[in-house]
């Protein structure tokens, strides 16, 4: 009996099994009810029926479906996904609560790039975006070479790198901002609160296998993870390759993170509370937290999407607007109710 | 032929400081070895040396035969457990979380622990005690249960050898008592070599079979507790006046701190 209770205590793949099948069901649904959302009204019937096959739409109704808003919701998925896994993972890395993926300068990098390409007049499909993801890349490279000492990368040097270079190139951006006056300033600021109205196919059929790679490789990681938090030196003590496991993640979070804010734009907030909403629900354990952060980052930013693209129809709002104004009342809420599940020292 | 943990001339500073100065010697199974000395003399840098968490600038620490610096980290986790002297959990990890966690080195890539895996936790927790606190949070406990449970976590990593920070320095007397039995009794029963830190010099003498006395980085003087401590050791390196007579129960060393007032009576 003893033994039972322990075995429900313990993380067992069944369990994370089937919490992260249930987040898959609550997606599945925020995707159909999104999908029946917008200027054009689409019942729910229609679109299960359609799903289904057993129901035709019209022409016009397929093309919305299909060709607007169903690669922006998947995007909008894989973003929110993506964006949390490096929550989640920088938060146990750097062991700082404040932590989310652009605390390294991904953000700012990522808007260099996307802001000279919207001043030169790149496409949004692919001229901004790579761009974007070039400069978001070298601005990775650059913090890690700062702060990287004897091969070593220790957390709070590189948090601190972090935040001056994201100052540094802030102002940059702000210098950019102050000099351009026509549309190509709306192009920027909608850039910089995150916007998916670009959103096409093509680029959920680059960002997808990378993140599918790298979420893989990182769930390997997770006992490790646990084992970090604890510090680095109780973690080599019991075993882990630390300074492997930091570079793989730090460079494997940072790559799929340039790559989907290269065309989602600065999202903010999803890879900051859904981590910790979820430490909330479900515990500290890396092997759960994972996959309920991902998927949780997913579901809360389709949502979210769907807000900023309906709530002031036929206009929208930049969807890192929706996330700030909803996420940091809820989670307010929650920190005060719950506790932050941190402990300093 | 156990060839055990062995320094072989070990020289470590830190910058331009003096760390450590030609330090050798074995620590064999089944023994359990004190190691003393003054605050700044050196001595958790030893332990990290003896783990391999840091590179020595000149000598050699031989694993079982082996270079430390040429093994993995899980090759070494497997061989040699650490119970350090500050552990802080940021999460509400429960007690079998933490436990558990000793058994890291031991798996493969599957993150999850199997039937044996609880076996070897649950015996760890029997032997220290702490098998009522496992569905507590990590957080919740007191200094002597915490520390109990981190020698669990250290005897869930099936090592060898198992080097301990200053495990007794946050207790009352009757739990630094109980960790040194049960220190004592697993170099006994589990043929484990043990290497503890300790500033409880008297209690150390009692349940240890040698002792390390450790100064400016380097071996004071290494041998039985009666040639270790005594009155003229402790009282040079410490630079405080003590008088060591013999525990009248065990026959071990003992030290008494004198007063300024006491040590001009005595003498």
């Amino acid at each position: 009996m003893a033994l039972r209770g322990m075995r429900d205590r313990v993380i067992s793949p069944m369990r994370v099994l089937s919490i992260g099948i249930i987040l898959s069901m609550v997606l599945v649904v925020v995707v159909l009810t999104s999908l029946s959302m917008g200027p054009a009204k689409v019942s729910m019937g229609t679109i299960l029926g359609w799903c289904a096959g057993t129901r035709s739409v019209d022409q016009t109704t397929s093309m919305i479906l299909m060709k607007i808003r169903l690669p922006r919701i998947l995007l909008a998925a894989l973003v929110g996904f993506t964006l949390s896994l490096g929550g989640v993972v920088f938060q146990a890395l750097l062991r700082n609560p404040l932590a989310e993926p652009f605390i390294l300068g991904i953000s700012s990098g990522a808007a260099i790039g996307a802001i000279a390409g919207i001043l030169v007049g790149l496409g949004f499909t692919m001229g901004v975006p790579l761009l974007a993801f070039i400069s978001a890349l070298a601005t990775i490279l650059l913090v890690m070479g700062i702060s990287s000492r004897h091969g070593g990368l220790e957390s709070s040097t590189l948090l601190l790198t972090g935040v001056i270079v994201n100052a540094f190139f802030t102002a940059i951006i702000m210098f950019f901002i102050a000099t351009v006056s026509d549309s190509r300033l709306h192009s920027m600021l909608f850039w910089l609160y995150g916007d998916l109205s670009q959103s096409k196919y093509i680029q959920l059929s680059i960002c997808l296998p990378l993140v599918l790679i790298v979420s893989g490789i990182i769930y390997l990681f997770s006992r490790h993870l646990n084992l970090l938090v604890g510090g680095d030196e109780a973690a080599l003590q019991m075993g882990v390759e630390v300074e492997i496991v930091k570079w793989v993640s730090f460079i494997g979070i940072s790559l799929i993170t340039g790559v989907v804010v290269s065309f989602s734009g600065i999202i903010g907030f999803v890879g900051l509370i859904v981590p910790h909403l979820m430490r909330m629900i479900f515990g500290p354990d890396h092997r759960l937290l994972i996959p309920a952060s991902a998927l949780g980052g997913a579901i809360f930013l389709v949502a979210a999407d769907t807000v900023a693209r309906t709530i002031i129809s036929p206009s929208e709002l930049p969807v890192g607007v929706i996330t700030a104004f909803l996420g940091a009342p809820f989670f307010i809420y929650l920190l005060r109710k719950r506790g932050s599940q941190w402990t300093q020292g | 032929m156990d060839a055990g943990l062995i320094l072989k001339a070990i020289s470590f500073s830190y910058g331009n400081h003096w760390g450590l100065d030609e330090i050798s010697f074995r620590l064999k199974r089944g023994e359990l070895m004190g190691m003393i000395g003054p605050n700044g003399s050196g001595k958790s840098t030893l332990l990290r040396i003896m783990d391999g968490l840091i590179r020595m600038d000149k000598g050699e620490v031989l694993l079982l035969n082996r270079p430390i610096s040429s093994c993995r980290r899980h090759e070494v986790a497997r061989l040699i457990a650490m119970v350090p002297q500050e552990t802080t959990f940021r999460f509400a990890f429960s007690v079998l979380d933490v436990v558990l966690m000793g058994r890291f080195a031991h798996m493969g890539l599957f993150p999850f622990e199997g039937k044996e895996d609880l076996e070897i936790a649950r015996e760890s927790m029997r032997l220290t005690g702490t098998l009522d606190l496992e569905r507590r949070s990590i957080h919740e406990l007191s200094g002597g249960e915490k520390q109990r449970v981190l020698i669990a976590r250290a005897l869930t990593q099936k090592a060898q050898f198992i080097l301990l920070d200053e495990p007794t320095s946050q207790l009352d007397i009757r739990h630094k008592v109980e960790i040194f039995e049960l220190i004592s009794s697993l170099t006994r029963t589990q043929g484990l070599g043990v290497m503890v830190v300790s500033h409880d010099i008297s209690l150390a003498a009692q349940y240890c079979h040698r002792m390390l006395l450790l100064n400016e980085g380097r071996i004071y003087r290494i041998g039985s507790p009666d040639e270790v401590v005594t009155t003229d050791t402790i009282s040079e390196v410490y630079h405080c006046p003590v008088l060591v007579d013999k525990n009248p129960l065990t026959q071990t060393p003992r030290v008494t701190v004198l007063s300024k007032g006491a040590g001009a009576g005595i003498s």
